[in-house]
């Protein structure tokens, strides 16, 4: 199929960028849409133009880093999936596509496509890990009861992979959905109690610093989030914050 | 504990307090506007004793009006907030792709509600204090009704209290059950209290819409 695109180009952090259309000819169905940038490159440096600046890394769903806001939703029209599992055959011939980076004030474009969202790791650093001592006396993990629910949501939480569409997907870029999944994934285990307390204020306190919006619970995170990242975690992030304060 | 009044977790929970609060409000008012469709008597008697008691007038009222402008001053601090999380927009943003309207207009459907607020107190909280504390006329438990059914006797009036209570309940339809997250309250009871919501949201503003059309026709 061949496809009119049109896509983001920004110089770098400080330029002004602006649409501009491409023509893309000879996409497969079972192509990947990052394979479809792949083949808009080659055309584009065959005609000697600077090729497209996208993120990517794993291509298999699992790391995060591929990106772009695909037809005003992230990760494009596909429920479940990142934008490299995203199937070219989801389009139609002679289709228009727009194609912009993930838009937030704490995500500044890089170049092109490509975001910063090192926001995200300052939030993790804030508080996303457990203080354990490994110095050769590490229990097993084995060896603490955990109720099998909670196991279970603590694992669903996990998953994220810290991508940021649930901030390119909402209306007010807040980072709620990404930073509730990393405080629940402690908050639900015994491991996480410890700092239970310190890490819920630190991470959210890290997230309002990094200037995200404020969640209104329109609930477009949980729908595009390609890992299923439910809603309730929010809920319990915010019981865990109301707890904390609490306590001072 | 600095948190607790800037960060945006306790904003979030203050707008829901708040709203909650107003919620809570609405369906006492309610109830007394429906007793107008049954009984002039009855309605002439609560609006007196909500008119006259001491507490009705200085404790709680001053409260209402509190969390009135908190709720609304709290949605516009928020609102731009938000507006600034992203200062380059999309060129294309599917909002409806992901996000009911409702959610997404809240901020519309509050300036509706306000602009409301506005006309609604210009016809009766107004007179009202005028009638009682700036001209100090007498007495007269029974001019209630009268008064409300002749507000009604306007076309535009109705008109406009229709459209309102529409907004108010699109405001509703989201922010009843969305309050309830924001105070942390998900779990296996949500799917009831969600319903319950929505149909709150539909009903006193339905309600809200009988009364005013009943009194419309009924002169
Ligand atoms: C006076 C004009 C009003 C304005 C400008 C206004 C504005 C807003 C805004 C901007 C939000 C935030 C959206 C969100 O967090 O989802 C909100 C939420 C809410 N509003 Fe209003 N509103 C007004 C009146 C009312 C009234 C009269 C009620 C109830 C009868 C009400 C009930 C709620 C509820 C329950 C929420 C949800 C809070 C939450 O999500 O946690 N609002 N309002
Ligand atoms: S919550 Fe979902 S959408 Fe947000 S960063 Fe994690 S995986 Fe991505
Ligand atoms: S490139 Fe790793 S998730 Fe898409």
């Amino acid at each position: 199929m061949n496809l009119t695109l049109k896509i983001w180009r920004q110089q770098d952090a400080t330029a002004t960028g602006k649409i501009v259309d491409y023509r893309v000819t000879g996409i497969e169905g079972d192509m990947s849409f990052l394979e479809m940038l792949d083949v808009l490159n080659e055309q584009l440096i065959h005609k000697g133009e600077e090729p497209v600046v996208f993120d990517h890394d794993c291509r298999e769903g699992i790391c995060g880093m591929c990106s772009l806001q695909i037809n005003g939703e992230p990760h494009g029209p596909d429920r479940g999936v990142t934008t490299c599992q995203l199937h070219m055959r989801k389009f139609k011939d002679g289709d228009t596509i727009y194609i912009e980076p993930f838009r937030a004030k704490a995500f500044p474009v890089v170049k092109d496509l490509m975001v910063d969202r090192s926001a995200f790791d300052r939030i993790q650093h804030a508080g996303g890990y457990v203080s354990v001592n490994t110095s050769g006396n590490t229990i097993d993990a084995n060896a603490i009861p955990i109720n099998k629910d909670d196991a279970d949501d603590a694992f669903a939480a996990a998953t994220c992979i810290g991508c940021g569409a649930c901030v390119a997907a909402c209306k007010n870029a807040s980072a709620m959905l990404f930073t509730s999944a990393k405080v629940s994934q402690y908050a639900l285990l015994p491991q996480g109690q410890v700092e239970a307390t310190d890490r819920v204020l630190a991470m959210v306190n890290q997230m309002d610093e990094e200037g995200f919006g404020n969640c209104t619970n329109t609930g477009a995170c949980e729908i595009e989030c390609p890992k299923g990242i439910s809603l309730e975690n929010i809920a319990r992030m915010n019981r865990e914050y109301l707890k904390a304060s609490a306590k001072g | 504990m600095g948190g607790l009044i800037t960060s945006s977790i306790a904003r979030k929970v203050a707008m829901a307090l708040s709203g909650l609060f107003l919620v809570f409000f609405l369906l006492q008012h309610f109830t007394i506007n429906f007793t107008s469709l049954f009984s002039a008597e009855v309605f002439n008697e609560i609006s007196h004793f909500m008119g006259r008691n001491p507490v009705v007038q200085f404790v709680l009222q001053p409260v209402l009006i509190f969390g009135v402008v908190f709720h609304f001053i709290m949605g516009f601090i928020l609102e731009l907030k938000n507006r600034s999380a992203r200062s380059v927009k999309y060129a294309k943003y599917d909002g409806g792709a992901n996000a009911s309207w409702m959610s997404r207009n809240m901020i519309l459907s509050g300036l509706v509600i306000l602009a409301f607020l506005g006309l609604h107190f210009y016809d009766f909280w107004v007179p009202e204090i005028a009638y009682k504390y700036i001209n100090h006329l007498p007495e007269d438990a029974t001019r209630y009704y009268g008064e409300l059914a002749h507000k009604f006797e306007s076309p535009v009036r109705t008109l406009l209290y229709v459209i309102s209570f529409v907004f108010l309940g699109l405001h509703l339809w989201h922010g009843f059950a969305s309050s309830f997250q924001s105070v942390g309250f998900n779990n296996k009871f949500s799917v009831a209290a969600t319903k319950f919501a929505k149909a709150f949201s539909i009903v006193i503003p339905l309600g809200f819409i009988i009364v005013a059309v009943f009194h419309f026709f009924n002169h």
